[in-house]
């Protein structure tokens, strides 16, 4: 009989088929290894067991359990059921939550080896790192995550109600067009705690309604005499917090015609777009995480004879699917595999602590040899994030094994030239480059409020810096940029200033609202 | 201790509001994408499928951010699986950007495309082709009077007749009352009967004998007592009548075939056709369509036959209404079905035969028809001046009966002109 398989063999399961106990039984050996053994420090965990259709629904909303209702979600269910629908795409595996409890979804359609390499990769490896490493732990509460979406959404709900599903998609719509260039870049005084958040919301609408802002005075001051509607740069850009790279951050604080519920809004997409911030820079170190903790643990299962043989074969079969880096010329190829680089460069700390070679020695004096591979693992998760992350460890062996090289593509030069490949004079500039591209400040356009034209039109001037020359594109900026004149009700001017010759590059002439948001 | 819980029999459709917003966001390209596949099919076929996929071009639905373009610029890429390169290699530079593009090349979500496809129910594609529309007024307040009785399911009673009984209920609430009064069970006393059987062999231990047997008779007095089902147990479904409209409409396609219509005029016409079925199907359980083409006779033939088969001859419109009389009462009672009837002419028709018309339009056609709606297809060029066939169903119109006639020159009005003869009076703008 099933119940007594683990008693007799020491298995957890035999065969595709699971049900809750033994989904217990795993967790529970999985957590002896993850705890006991790597000592690993994940939250509390939350297993959700989820139909197919249920994992869409989540994807379509940034994965959230809930969340606020938009237009945008319902488009991309409907594109990811039809991709799905037609086997263009399969399904995510496992969605995880940074929350505490750590939720973590597995699909009822899966076997028994395939939720226990879920569990885990989800409940033990990435929740790990949400709990650990530096930048979730300063950025993000998991205390209060699902609190505040559900505030969120029955805030949003609410004003749906009060004033209109038009009115309300319209200060979404606009919000979302700046999510990106809505989050604080480097850590303010004050970790976020959303459940004060939830507090001080109506705190602050009381004293919103009962104070004036002093920002629009151009009257005389009639105490100096002075003629104050032509203040200098300096004291604007005091007083306004300027340059603010902040979008979102700035139009709640500062846009003259919104109404206090407007700036809620704006308010909540600034926080789930910081909330997600950490994700976006940790995308390699975290998947590299999940899978090397999911990789040990089910190599652990399988050597104290808890899995079976073929378990551990259909385990292999997943993970090297998941670990996959087809090469530049492969048609499959679509950019380099966050798994398969996360994964690469742990497991070549792990050989570099045990087995290291000359080479090693010169480029990891610290950790050649040291043994100790958990230690060197848990302090790089904790520590660091993609870019500094592969800065710091991605060895000239590994570059070799990938045959990695860095191509610079110049518009101005008439071909690609090979900047840089794996060889000793080579390493430095690919890794540099390679981590370069895990710069979000880098990756992401360089845009700050400058300038309100206080005495004038009140037309707000946004900058943007450019680096290695490379301009925005102007179709989706020209749309964003109305989205932003609505949201700020006067005309905005955005100019393109090349960061390093301090020249204009281009400019888009004032862009004026189409409707006034109110 | 790990929580694990089922999700999987919460509310499915949790992304439903979000899907609501998106269709009402995308309307216009929707109707457009919905109006462009209906051109395509045939009557009966347009919304048969249970899913409809459709493409709708992108503007409006875009989510725009702040990127960099993909204009000019330094960029540098970084890509496995070097073969022959040395640093300071010269690359030309690939067309479709496949071989260089590194982790910022592309868009991993496929945004900034223009066109975007997916799925709509066969219930949203219905709904938006026919919003705020509705069967006129008339034909409704008909509609009402011919009805037929039916049942409907409305619950369980205490009393009925057997054949409805509903076990399911029954056999619960007996199963409760057995355990709440304590009825032995059928396997207890079968036990029972065994060890008493084997003590009366062995004939070891009399006095427990003794006591099993009253125990015995004990629980057969009981469950004597306990019946299996009660009467109180008993639950029966129940029906009551309700009056239920006719759900079977017949709708006739009568079509001036001669010489004179050209083929845009009968595209015009059949897409009014195809609109109209939709529109029936929508409202009635079961809908069948009779064409009748007419030249200076009439005849009934089937679907290919009537938009594609060239005829010549003069142009008589009272022998199609005869057919149609005749089909009528053959095989469609007014009884039982209700009559639709949409006929589309270029307006020709020799004007001895008027009289004719008028007469059966009034006589039999009309009486028994929920509505009869006529357009005048004209083509692009346009005859301007009023045809007889017009004159004569205006007169007929103004008579209060069901007939509605409208003009279609092109095929954008074909959509327009359906909606404005089927938007009730007081929602007309």
């Amino acid at each position: 009989m099933a119940h007594d398989l683990g008693a007799d063999t020491g298995l957890l399961y035999d065969g595709p088929d699971w049900d809750y106990r033994r989904v217990r039984r795993a967790f529970d050996a999985i957590e002896r290894i993850a705890v006991d053994e790597m000592g690993l420090e994940p939250y509390p965990s939350q297993v959700e067991v989820i139909s197919s259709e249920q994992m869409l629904d989540a994807y379509s909303s940034m994965g959230m359990p809930l969340f606020y209702r938009h237009w945008s979600f319902g488009k991309h269910f409907a594109r990811d059921e039809m991709l799905y629908r037609k086997g263009v795409t399969g399904l995510a595996y496992e969605i995880v939550i940074n929350s505490n409890p750590c939720l973590c979804y597995i699909m009822e359609e899966n076997t028994m080896t395939m939720q226990t390499l879920v569990m885990a990769h989800a409940a033990f490896g990435h929740s790990h790192f949400f709990r650990n490493n530096q930048l979730f732990r300063e950025w993000t509460d998991a205390e209060s995550i699902l609190d505040y979406l559900d505030f969120a959404k029955r805030y949003i709900a609410d004003c749906e109600e009060r004033y209109g599903h038009a009115a309300v998609e319209r200060v979404l719509d606009a919000a979302h067009a700046l999510m990106t260039h809505g989050v604080h870049r480097y850590p303010r005084p004050r970790p976020l705690n959303l459940k004060r958040e939830l507090e001080r919301e109506r705190e602050r609408q009381r004293f919103q309604e009962s104070s004036f802002s002093d920002l629009w005075r151009t009257l005389p001051d009639r105490d100096t005499g002075e003629d104050r509607s032509d203040p200098d740069l300096d004291a604007r850009q005091t007083r306004l917090g300027l340059p603010e790279e902040n979008l979102l951050y700035f139009l709640e604080k500062h846009a003259p015609r919104l109404a206090p519920w407007q700036r809620e809004v704006l308010r909540i997409v600034r926080l789930v777009a910081q909330y997600f911030y950490p994700q976006k820079q940790t995308k390699v170190m975290n998947e590299g995480c999940a899978t090397s903790v999911h990789y040990a643990i089910m190599t652990r299962l399988h050597e104290t004879g808890q899995i079976t043989d073929g378990a551990f074969m259909e385990f292999l079969h997943a993970h090297t699917s998941v670990v996959f880096q087809p090469e530049f010329d492969d048609p499959r190829y679509s950019g380099i595999n966050p798994y398969a680089l996360g994964f690469g460069i742990l497991k070549d700390l792990e050989r570099i602590c045990t087995a290291p070679t000359a080479e090693d020695r010169r480029w990891f004096p610290d950790i050649a040899g040291s043994r100790d591979v958990l230690g060197t693992w848990k302090t790089a998760w904790a520590e660091y994030r993609d870019e500094s992350f592969i800065l710091q460890f991605l060895s000239p062996r590994l570059m070799r094994e990938w045959r990695l090289f860095s191509v610079l593509d110049d518009t101005d030069a008439d071909a690609m030239e090979v900047e840089a490949i794996h060889d000793e004079s080579g390493f430095r500039a690919v890794r540099r480059a390679l981590a370069s591209h895990y710069d979000l400040a880098r990756h992401e356009p360089d845009i700050q409020v400058v300038d309100v034209d206080l005495a004038g039109d009140r037309h707000l001037m946004l900058e943007h810096r450019v680096v290695d020359g490379r301009r925005l594109e102007p179709g989706n900026s020209r749309m964003v940029l109305r989205h932003l004149a609505n949201l700020w009700g006067y005309p905005v001017t955005l100019a393109e200033v090349d960061a390093a010759s301090e020249r204009v590059l281009n400019r888009y002439e004032a862009v004026a609202p189409d409707h006034a948001v109110t | 201790m790990v929580n694990i819980i089922d999700r999987r029999l919460n509310p499915k459709d949790k992304s439903l509001a979000n899907r609501q917003r998106f269709v009402r966001r995308a309307k216009r390209q929707i109707l457009d994408a919905v109006r462009d596949v209906s051109a395509r099919r045939r009557i009966a076929d347009v919304g048969q499928q249970g899913e409809e996929s459709i493409r709708i071009p992108a503007d409006g639905l875009q989510e725009p951010s702040f990127r960099k373009g993909d204009g000019a610029g330094v960029r540098r890429h970084v890509v496995p699986g070097n073969k022959e390169y040395q640093a300071g290699d010269r690359i030309p530079r690939p067309d479709g950007g496949e071989g260089g593009s590194g982790p910022g090349g592309g868009s991993p979500d496929g945004e900034g495309e223009d066109e975007f496809q997916f799925s709509i129910s066969r219930d949203e594609f219905l709904d938006l082709f026919f919003e705020n529309l509705e069967l006129p007024d008339l034909a409704r307040t008909q509609l009402s009077r011919v009805e037929q009785e039916g049942v409907r399911r409305a619950g369980y009673s205490v009393s009925g007749s057997p054949a409805t009984l509903n076990l399911t209920r029954t056999m619960r609430r007996s199963l409760s009352r057995r355990l709440a009064l304590h009825r032995p069970r059928r396997e207890e006393i079968l036990e029972l009967d065994r060890e008493i059987d084997r003590l009366e062999r062995s004939g070891r231990d009399p006095e427990r004998l003794r006591e099993l047997v009253r125990e015995r008779e004990r629980l057969s007095r009981r469950s004597r007592l306990i019946p299996y089902i009660d009467p109180i147990d008993l639950r029966f479904n129940r029906f009551v009548p309700t009056p239920r409209p006719i759900s079977q409409a017949v709708m006739f396609c009568l079509m001036d075939v001669s010489g004179s219509m050209t083929e845009d005029m009968k595209d015009l016409a059949k897409r009014f056709f195809m609109l109209l079925y939709l529109f029936l199907e929508r409202r009635y359980r079961h809908v069948e369509i009779v064409f009748i083409r007419h030249t200076h006779i009439a005849q009934e033939v089937d679907e290919e036959t009537f938009f594609y088969s060239r005829e010549t001859g003069g142009t008589l419109v009272s022998p199609a209404l005869d057919e149609m009389d005749r089909v009528i009462r053959e095989r469609y009672s007014p009884e039982d079905w209700n009559i639709y009837a949409a006929q589309a002419s270029d307006g020709d028709n020799t004007p001895q035969d008027n009289p004719a018309v008028i007469e059966r339009m009034d006589r039999t056609i009309l009486p028994v028809c929920r509505h009869f709606a006529y357009i005048e297809v004209s083509g692009e060029r346009g005859r301007g001046g009023v045809t007889d066939l017009w004159m004569v169903y205006e007169r007929i119109a103004r008579s209060g009966r069901p007939l509605a006639m409208r003009r279609v020159r092109r095929r954008g009005e074909i959509f327009p002109v359906f909606r404005d003869l089927f938007t009730p009076v007081e929602r007309r703008g």
